[in-house]
């Protein structure tokens, strides 16, 4: 491995923080790299992180693309960005936020499909605040076999495709891709309690159109 | 608490957000009210159905879209 002078943070001597130092040192080394300009390191990291990002910006757009562009946008930006990545992050969870963001511009400058309204799909309640419909009990959708997976990981994700755009992206945002309340609220531009609240109601939405295929056989 | 009150705070309940007074009265709830708490599990499996997307598999870039990236960048360095 080539040998790069970069800060070294950790001093642990078991084998788990070895293996993070490793990684941490192997970063940094590809992070030096980057920062003067070696080619073959771009092509490292467009390599190595590449296919992550193209899922993630598929994921948020549904065009393949769509999805390259914003991939390509998002590591144009990292390469112009990266004398101000901080070691602090990881370099993946740095380009991950980044291709989020390339991928939400590009949303917002797309016309918009006909779509149903959020509060179709909300649960509804007698005056008295008692719930109008009586809930079924779902199957558990834990113990699945790769087919079972693959078949309902396409089935909720054609549900979730059926939400309003807003509440699609927000649940997207949180339980897909994983950035928690302060950073989906900074990529929407809302407060972090109106991200929150439209978290709720975008789950308790999901839970409606998923609700006729967990109740009873079907693909899960 | 009624049910629609406690459909708001399902969230926070499942989050450990609520205050210990306001999760006595959410619980309180739970045990006398049989919808709410099939409710509850359904929003549950719903999220837990929500990261089985996020396990979709990535390939690895096509070649063409990391040519023209590598492009792209040495456009913007000249």
């Amino acid at each position: 491995m080539r040998e790069v002078d970069a800060p070294n943070v950790w001093y642990g001597s078991d084998v788990s923080e070895r293996d993070t130092t490793d990684a941490a040192d192997s970063e940094a080394a590809l992070v030096a790299r980057l920062r003067a300009g070696d080619d073959a390191a771009y092509a490292e990291l467009v390599r190595t992180q590449g296919g992550r990002m193209f899922a993630v910006a598929r994921r948020l757009l549904r065009s393949d693309d769509d999805a390259a562009d914003a991939v390509q946008e998002a590591f144009v930006s990292a390469f112009r960005a990266i004398a101000s990545f901080e070691g602090g992050a990881r370099l993946s969870t740095w380009l991950h936020r980044i291709v989020v963001n390339a991928a939400l511009m590009k949303l917002r400058t797309r016309a918009r499909r006909p779509e149903v309204s959020i509060e179709e799909l909300l649960p509804r309640f007698f005056e008295d605040g008692h719930h109008v419909d009586e809930p079924a009990e779902w199957r558990d959708p834990a113990p699945l076999s790769a087919l079972e997976r693959q078949e309902t990981r396409t089935l909720v994700r054609e549900q979730i495709d059926r939400l309003p755009a807003d509440y699609r992206t927000v649940l997207m945002l949180r339980d897909i891709e994983g950035l928690d309340t302060k950073e989906t609220a900074e990529v929407l531009g809302v407060t972090p309690n109106a991200a929150k609240i439209r978290l709720h109601r975008a789950r308790l939405a999901l839970r409606t159109l998923l609700d006729p295929f967990m109740r009873s056989r079907g693909t899960v | 608490m009624n049910c629609r009150e406690c459909t708001d705070f399902l969230m926070d309940y499942l989050n450990g957000e609520l205050p210990p007074a306001q999760q006595r009265v959410f619980e309180g709830h739970l045990e006398l009210c049989q919808t709410c708490l099939t409710f509850l599990e359904s929003y549950r499996k719903t999220q837990k159905l929500g990261e089985l997307v996020s396990e979709e598999a990535h390939e690895p870039l096509p070649d063409a879209l990391v040519r023209a990236i590598l492009a792209a960048r040495q456009v913007k360095a000249d």
